[in-house]
């Protein structure tokens, strides 16, 4: 809403410059975005005094060349009709001066208001060198009957934008959805007056004739989607008629296009008091106007020339031709004022908030008329607005206003607020002393009454809780009903009333003190340990990134998942960015392949990307519609379980991704050369086991087939048999779909049965550290390529029992003197009792029994 | 090594026998030590590099057969009257041989010092790096920062779905269904329609699930991703971070709002910085602010010089808060007569943006590593 500093001091006489009323609107609740000066353009016109005038006659009308002192003479004596001594000749067409005038001239090179230049130029047979100006010419005001003769004060050569105080100020603001009412001169000046406490002579309460049964016919057939409707008839209308330069920069200062004087003065009102306003081209209206939703199949072209279908919601003007406006949004194009329109039907109506809403919403046509509307207009506004619009009619247009006032008043009385005017002092935190209360209230506009006697403890009105029955008489005396006035629609419950004493008395006078909280338990331990997986993966050498939940359709295919893979079951998105972004997530690899794919296109072929976060799964049977709780109560439980119920199952991942070398490239610390290694299978189950580490379990490694994995480089992660992830090298296919370098390794886990597994552990229980030597024995066994370590190493631990302190696999070898798909497997066994020295039977024996039980699991045969 | 040579020699100290008829002959005579002392003297002034010191200590010091160490062996063997007089003899000669070796020892260990450590140097401005380094994402880092300064007041942190049903995004929150904010221009809503799936606008349902699901007095913050239809560019993204406070108690006011505010902005971008409350409109708030702290950067001095932090406004917009509205309350089924409670919710990208100077919001989207790198692991 862009507001001009003039306007607000024709309403509130007295403010003080510009940014101190921006500073006092911020305090207020009004969000002055900017302050912007304006008529500093005006440079260029300044005071000259007229030394002789000569009158030249011309065909059709005389003209006079003047002579105009432009500045002080310097010195020496002035000889007349040259420029020497700062005098200009100038040819003007007004007879409305004498010798000795001061006169306002603009120089060559000055601009005008509406970018007229003022150049030197040939006319009537001498070089007039400049334009003596009129108040319109100046945008002062609308008098083009002559020029504008200045005080004999004015100084010669002063510069008439700063003598006329021409300099405006633009006020830009961003007017909150709840106050309508700031969407107009009227009330940012309401809140000016109070903010440094000036008197306001409400415009918006101006008297207005009496309504009569001779104004024009109309209907309300939707009492619910207009309540009020006021008609005039201006009639006289000067078709051609142009806003007087006053209005124009007005209009134009205030966002809006000068147009017609017709169209002008209904924006002026609207810009002014806040009313909408439209007009009909009478000639064109057939029989009376009805306010009514459309029927089925009815259209409308629009003023901006769309061919609308109507909506049955929709509420519309229409006369007997059938729709002819958009209530409360746009006109239509048939009933529109013209360039030969002279008779115009005024409408300045109330109409539904929420039905407008929706029409704007639904045509996607956002109006200044249907801005205010939504946000809410002054239903008590309509007819002092047309009074008010039938006054600047005349003035601008010629029109007059014909007798009849038509004005249908179907409005509820406002319901008022039962309000104990201690409640700003409890939600305060400051003492409001009640004449404070009552006064800011009053500035407001609201009528403060005492209770009634007989409801004294009845409670019910509004803010009926605090009037239980037992209150002390006190209380109940300090309870008072406030009815807020018709333009605060906003205001229906004491928290409002609140907001309007502590904003008026300022959130700066709120002092500052904090709540005493019962002591906190702290983060939760699952909270803490999701912050430890995020460290240790970090600590790993893996870069968090937050990708996007958006996937297309074709990411599963992508991923090569089968068929009844519940990673298939993605979520859609109902009105997607973008359509080929229509899903979420359902497992977090292909936002961490596509980031990986972005850095390594910027140069970074070695990563290391981690990412932990939501991602979503449709139900089993998707939801049908539930029946949503009441606002009015607390849900019962079951019904927030039907809330839950309807959404989708949303776990949350911790995975990664690891394409490149492992290690920095070039000599490491020690002259050590090379390109470093590249990471494989074994990074990506090393990340795992850290992530393990840090919530204290230890994961359970095998073999596994699960996409997106290398069949044959699959790890299935698990902790106490319960599944917790995959980790490994991703599938050549997979890893072509997205561009990937070869071998890139990624695992995913579910972080949250890590920690639930974490959290099951209990304490640690402490080891027995022996202080006796350790006894080390290695066993080379051979096996079958096909036997996992992990099965033989567990039958050697087994076999050693609980003298096996640590087990070590030093070395894996093929070869032909293992023999065709045999490996051996080297293990080094440390032994150590706590309570003696082994002795190298002992060791032995337990080496021993260890390969035996390998060898009666696995098959296992010592290397020979 | 010397220190254990000494150590040995002290035990053999202790033996305080006499003889008072000393061997004439044997290893214990004088002539014998004599001889023993001077080829131990020579051997260790002879011995060139540590390695042969070594060997000239087990030959002469305290090697088996060192002829000083037999003739302590010896010692035992002598006449009682003979034994005091010998083993003061043996000390002596010991102790002149040791202190030969112990002197040589230093001068050879200064030797190789001089020499081959100089020779064993290496640059150690060689890059060392033998991994690369890995880092948390700044929102995260900073989510923590600030999450952990509520938690040091006494709050609790509660998480939400990001996938949220209409009734607890916008219904329960006060925002009627014609409310601006839920027109699909701004909201992301999920399929099926009807089933009243929104991927949530802000983190504010979670104080509604938190006030249902927790008994009173309520203190939690709420992190979390939120969403709008938006498309990303420089300014914009359609996901975001924020985090949500609420505090529900008996007699909570502004005043409390402010102090918290004020605790949380120092933790967020120093002390004594001033904040400052603007009346402002919320539909789960009221009466409502937004909540601007002084630019840490121009200490709201920007009118007097331009400061590229708070673009010259000399304070930073930093989050809307309010009192929690009473149909919010009667919504969680809280007694609005009895209890009160503030809400406030802030940007977490914008307040990284002030805070870190990030130019353009994709950047935390976008994954580059070297946007994450600098800030680290623990911010």
């Amino acid at each position: 809403m862009l507001v001009l500093m003039s306007w607000l001091r024709e309403m509130v006489p007295g403010l003080p410059p510009a940014r101190a009323v921006a500073d006092a609107l911020i305090r207020a609740g009004f969000e002055v975005e900017n302050v912007e000066p304006v008529g500093r353009d005006l440079a260029g016109v300044v005071v000259g005094q007229v030394l002789s005038i000569e009158v030249v006659e011309a065909k059709k009308k005389s003209v006079r060349w003047c002579q105009v002192r432009v500045a002080e003479p310097v010195g020496a004596a002035d000889s007349g009709a040259d420029a020497e001594a700062g005098s200009r000749g100038v040819i003007c067409g007004a007879f409305n001066f004498e010798v000795g005038d001061k006169v306002a001239i603009a120089l060559p090179g000055a601009v005008l208001p509406g970018g007229f230049e003022i150049t030197a130029r040939r006319t009537y047979g001498h070089v007039s060198n400049g334009m003596i100006c009129s108040a319109r010419e100046l945008g002062i005001s609308d008098d083009h009957t002559g020029i504008l003769v200045l005080g004999p004060g004015a100084p010669i050569g002063a510069d008439v934008a700063e003598l006329l105080d021409l300099a405006d100020d633009v006020l830009d603001i961003a007017v909150t959805p709840d106050r309508g009412y700031g969407l107009s001169v009227r009330g940012i000046a309401r809140e000016a007056a109070t903010a440094f406490g000036l008197p306001f002579a409400d415009p918006g309460l101006a008297p207005t004739p009496p309504a009569d049964d001779r104004g024009y016919p109309v209907r309300i057939e939707d009492p619910q989607g207009c309540d009020r409707y006021v008609a005039r008839v201006i009639s006289g209308v000067d078709p051609a008629a142009v806003s007087p330069l006053r209005w124009a920069r007005r209009l134009t200062l205030s966002g809006m296009r000068p147009i017609s004087a017709a169209v002008d003065v209904t924006n002026a009102i609207m810009l002014g008091l806040g009313q909408p306003l439209h007009a009909f081209d009478k000639a064109k209206l057939t029989g009376p106007i009805v306010v009514r939703r459309a029927r089925p199949g009815e259209r409308l072209v629009t003023l901006d020339g769309v061919d609308r279908a109507l909506d049955p919601e929709d509420l519309v003007i229409a006369d007997d031709s059938g729709p002819i406006a958009l209530a409360g949004v746009m006109g239509g194009a048939s009933t529109e004022v013209g360039d030969t329109t002279t008779e115009i039907v005024l409408e300045a109506a109330h109409f539904d908030p929420i039905a407008v809403a929706r029409t704007a919403r639904r045509h996607r046509l956002f109006s200044e008329a249907s801005r205010r509307f939504e946000r809410g207009v002054d239903p008590a506004l309509a007819p002092v607005a047309a009074e008010a619009a039938s006054a600047l009619f005349a003035e601008l247009a010629g029109g007059r206003a014909e007798p009849g006032v038509t004005d249908i008043d179907l409005r509820a009385p406002i319901a008022p607020i039962r309000f104990p005017l201690s409640e700003p002092t409890r939600l305060g935190g400051r003492l409001y002393p009640d004449e404070i209360v009552r006064a800011r209230l009053t500035d407001v506009g609201c009528r403060i009454d005492p209770l009634p006697e007989d409801d004294a403890d009845s409670g019910a009105l509004t803010g009926g809780d605090e009037g239980a029955a037992g209150e002390d008489v006190a209380a109940a005396a300090a309870t008072v009903l406030v009815t807020p006035p018709s333009w605060r629609p906003d205001l229906t419950r004491p928290a409002d009333l609140v907001e309007e004493v502590m904003r008026l008395e300022g959130y700066d006078t709120i002092p500052v003190t904090l709540p005493r909280l019962p002591a906190g338990r702290g983060l939760t331990p699952g909270q803490r340990l999701s912050r430890a997986i995020s460290r240790a993966l970090a600590y790993e050498g893996f870069t968090e990134v937050m990708t996007l939940p958006f996937v297309g359709a074709g990411v599963a295919d992508a991923l090569d998942l089968p068929a009844d893979d519940r990673r298939r079951a993605a979520v859609r998105i109902a009105n997607p960015i973008a359509e080929d972004a229509a899903y979420l997530r359902t497992t977090l690899l292909p936002g961490l392949f596509d980031a990986a794919v972005r850095n390594i296109g910027r140069g970074h072929p070695d990563l290391a990307l981690f990412e932990i976060g939501q991602v979503f799964r449709e139900l089993e049977t998707p939801p049908t519609k539930v029946t949503v709780p009441s606002v009015l109560d607390r849900p019962s439980d079951d019904e927030v379980a039907a809330l839950d119920a309807a959404l989708p199952e949303q776990p949350r991942r911790v995975a990664g991704v690891r394409p490149g070398r492992r290690g920095p490239a070039g000599p490491g610390g020690g002259g050590g050369r090379g390109a470093g290694r590249p990471a494989d299978w074994a990074d990506a189950i090393e990340a795992a086991h850290a992530m393990a580490r840090a919530v204290g379990v230890e994961l359970t490694v095998t073999a596994d087939e699960h996409a997106p994995w290398h069949p044959g480089r699959c790890a299935m992660l698990t902790v106490d048999g319960v599944l917790v992830g995959h980790a490994g090298e991703l599938h050549p296919r997979v890893i072509g779909a997205f561009g990937l370098p070869e071998r890139t390794v990624a695992f995913e886990l579910d972080p949250d049965r890590l920690i639930a597994a974490g959290l099951r552990r209990g304490p640690v229980a402490a080891p027995v550290i022996s202080p006796y030597p350790p006894a080390d024995r290695d066993v080379a066994l051979v096996v079958s390529t096909e036997t996992p370590v992990a099965e033989v190493s567990a039958a050697l631990r087994d076999g050693a029992g609980e003298l096996l302190e640590s087990l070590t696999l030093f070395d894996v070898f093929e070869g032909e003197q293992i023999g065709e798909g045999r490996r051996s497997l080297a293990f080094g066994l440390r032994l150590r009792a706590t309570d003696r020295t082994l002795t190298a039977e002992e060791a032995n024996s337990v080496r021993d029994a260890a390969a035996a039980e390998a060898n009666r699991r696995t098959g296992a045969v010592l290397r020979a | 090594m010397p220190a254990s040579a000494n150590d040995e020699f002290k035990t053999t100290d202790l033996m305080t026998m006499t003889d008072p008829h000393p061997a004439a002959t044997g290893p214990c005579s004088p002539e014998s030590l004599a001889a023993a002392v001077a080829a131990g003297l020579d051997a260790v002034a002879r011995a060139a590099d540590l390695a042969e010191l070594a060997s000239v200590r087990t030959a002469h010091v305290d090697g088996r057969s060192a002829p000083l160490v037999l003739a302590r062996r010896a010692l035992g063997e002598l006449p009682r009257e003979d034994r005091a007089e010998a083993g003061r003899r043996l000390n002596e000669a010991l102790a002149t041989v040791r202190d030969a070796f112990t002197a040589r020892l230093a001068e050879l260990t200064a030797a190789r010092d001089a020499r081959v450590l100089v020779e064993e140097r290496v640059d150690v401005t060689l890059p060392a790096r033998r991994r690369r380094p890995g880092a948390r994402h700044p929102i995260a880092v900073l989510t923590e920062r600030v999450v952990d300064t509520f938690v040091a007041m006494g709050y609790e942190v509660a998480e939400g779905p990001e996938v949220e049903h209409d009734w607890f995004n916008f219904e329960a929150l006060n925002m009627h269904p014609d409310h601006p904010a839920r027109s699909e221009h701004d909201t992301l809503y999920v399929e099926p329609e009807g089933a009243g799936r929104v991927l949530r606008t802000h983190t504010s349902p979670v104080q509604v699930r938190a006030l249902l699901s927790r008994p009173l007095p309520v203190y939690v913050v709420c992190p979390g991703r939120t969403f709008r239809n938006d498309t990303i560019d420089a300014t914009h993204s359609p996901v975001f971070g924020q985090l949500e406070g609420l505090a529900v108690d008996e007699g909570i006011t502004m005043a409390d709002l402010r102090g918290t505010l004020e605790a949380f902005a120092s933790a967020l971008f120093g002390t004594n910085l001033a904040t400052r409350l603007r009346p402002s409109f919320f539909p789960f708030t009221e009466p409502s602010a937004e909540l601007d702290v002084q630019c840490f950067n121009c200490r709201g001095e920007a009118a007097r010089q331009p400061c590229r932090v708070c673009s010259d406004e000399g304070w930073i917009e930093l989050g809307g808060c309010g009192m929690v509205d009473p149909n919010v309350l009667r919504a969680a089924g809280v007694d609005a007569s009895r209890y009160s409670g503030f809400a406030f919710g802030m940007g977490l990208e914008r307040a990284a943006m002030i805070r870190h100077g990030v130019r353009e919001i994709r950047d935390f989207v976008d994954g580059d590593i070297r946007f994450s790198l600098p800030f680290g692991i623990e911010g």
